[in-house]
């Protein structure tokens, strides 16, 4: 972690087969205690090592969880491509056999998310009704907009660094300006909606967890009836509120799950993929120096750096049939894992995974799922970070790292991945 | 594939995620309602060899190209 290139020595595969490389992987009794899922990450920009026999075991495993039980560990890119397009996997978190990653699954299995747990027909319904709001073209109208927010929060680093602390300072306001914009959140109560997120995604008490999600709630709920109220505002929830809930097409309760959905997945995850997008590059220092001699490929640089650190590393679903896959038999009622970055690096759909090249065809990398739960903000999320990560370096030639790279860390294993901390200067 | 046969793409199961006019911008768009819809006069994809490409990136498999597996 003290050199600028990845380890790729620790990345290669081993090629003694241990009993996990296996491909039939082990059903009733596996000959070794299977891989515990999910794992704290030692580099930020790589999946643990302790994920190396899953890599080995492709294209699944078994795996143990958070909870004690076991659960598939799908690691194989065709595999998860066929899976996570395949109907007979439910996302519904309430099912007994959902897979428990970690306590926030636990404490939030009494009822559903609206998108992220809801099967079709009901998510194609909900689905639908946001799609108009974040299409390329919207995704494309909103970048004047998210220049103008960029380019605000660096004037205020400039203004009051060197140091900065790039977390606070940027990575987490910039989404989070973005999406207030877009649905019509006002970004004044920030403090109260991030704080209410980090619980909801990282807190370690159940019911921590749940108070966090009803605060967001009566926030949210408050903030419709104002909405109802006052008919002048132009964010997504205005339209929600006035083209949907006042002629009874969804009630009150499901624009509330919306909003809530919407809000925080809408900010925590690009904030995420800004701090560990900027420690990647500055770990990478020739591939920033040809990123900033040559901007235009950024686009490229942005899914490289979307397949690479996959940090929604876990995709959970549960079986409601019998499936057959890759000589296995996944039985209903059994949990299935997706480890993004895992599957982003199977050998078989990207040449020398572990290594980071904005001249690969990165297209078609799991970091925003596959199947009807695909990634609703991909579009916006695209343009945020190409506009977050090229004004940085662009405008902060100098930028560093402030503290040795070493001390800089990632968050747990369980949660979405990124920086707790990224002190710069410049 | 610049054969005159459209393109096909099933809007029942389109989920509007935008990569096919992503991944191939002179052939795909995104009507108002986020549906994907081919760019006039290039319904059979007018030779783009970025087609294939959109196709597979669809994440619901709503594109269907003449003569290519899926």
């Amino acid at each position: 972690m003290t050199d600028s290139t990845p380890p790729l020595t620790d990345r290669t595969p081993p090629t003694d087969l241990s009993p996990l490389t296996d491909p039939t992987p082990p059903t009733d009794a596996p000959a070794t205690a299977p891989v515990a899922f999910p794992q704290d990450r030692t580099c930020p920009y790589h999946p643990p090592t302790g994920y190396d026999p899953l890599r080995a075991a492709r294209p699944l495993a078994r795996v143990t969880l958070y909870d004690g039980r076991t659960a598939w560990l799908v690691s194989g890119h065709e595999t998860a491509r066929a899976l996570l397009a395949d109907p007979r996997l439910s996302t519904d978190r309430t099912r007994p056999g959902y897979p428990a990653t970690s306590p926030r699954v636990v404490a939030l299995r009494d009822r559903r998310a609206a998108l992220l747990n809801v099967d079709d027909p009901e998510h194609h319904v909900q689905r639908r009704m946001l799609v108009p709001s974040f299409t390329l073209k919207r995704a494309t109208a909103l970048r004047p907009a998210i220049r103008r927010i960029v380019d605000e929060r660096i004037d205020a680093m400039l203004a009051q660094g060197p140091p900065a602390e790039l977390v606070n300072a940027f990575a987490l306001p910039v989404p989070s300006m973005v999406i207030c914009e877009l649905l019509g959140v006002p970004y004044s109560d920030h403090e109260f909606f991030e704080e209410q997120s980090r619980r909801m995604l990282r807190g370690r008490v159940p019911q921590e967890v749940r108070d966090a999600r009803d605060r967001l709630d009566a926030y949210l709920g408050a903030l419709i009836d104002t909405k109802l109220a006052d008919p002048s505002g132009d964010g997504v929830l205005d339209a929600l509120v006035h083209e949907r809930l006042r002629d009874g097409a969804i009630d009150r309760e499901e624009v509330i799950a919306l909003a809530t959905i919407l809000l925080v997945a809408g900010h925590e995850t690009t904030a995420n993929m800004i701090s560990l997008g900027t420690y990647t590059l500055l770990r990478h220092p020739e591939r920033l120096a040809e990123l900033r001699a040559d901007p235009s490929l950024l686009p490229a640089a942005v899914e490289e750096l979307l397949r690479m650190l996959s940090i929604a590393d876990g995709l959970l679903r549960e079986a409601t049939e019998d499936i057959e896959v890759a000589g296995t038999t996944v039985r209903a009622g059994e949990g299935v894992v997706f480890a993004t970055s895992v599957i982003n690096r199977d050998e078989g759909a990207y040449l020398a995974p572990d290594t980071l090249d904005w001249h690969r065809p990165a297209r078609h990398h799991l970091a925003f799922g596959h199947g009807i739960h695909q990634c609703l903000g991909q579009n916006l999320a695209r343009a945020e970070l190409e506009i977050a990560l090229h004004t940085l370096v662009a405008r902060l030639p100098g930028l560093r790292l402030a503290v040795p790279a070493d001390e800089v860390r990632c968050k747990p294993g369980d949660t979405i991945q990124g920086m707790l901390h990224l002190p710069v200067t410049w | 594939m610049h054969s005159g046969t459209p393109i096909g793409i099933d809007t029942d199961v389109c989920i509007g995620a935008g990569q096919c006019a992503l991944a191939a911008p002179g052939v795909f768009t995104q009507d108002d309602d986020g549906f994907s819809s081919l760019l006039p006069g290039r319904e059979d994809g007018g030779g783009d060899p970025m087609v294939r490409e959109a196709a597979r990136a669809c994440p619901v498999g709503a594109i269907t190209v003449p003569g290519a597996a899926r």
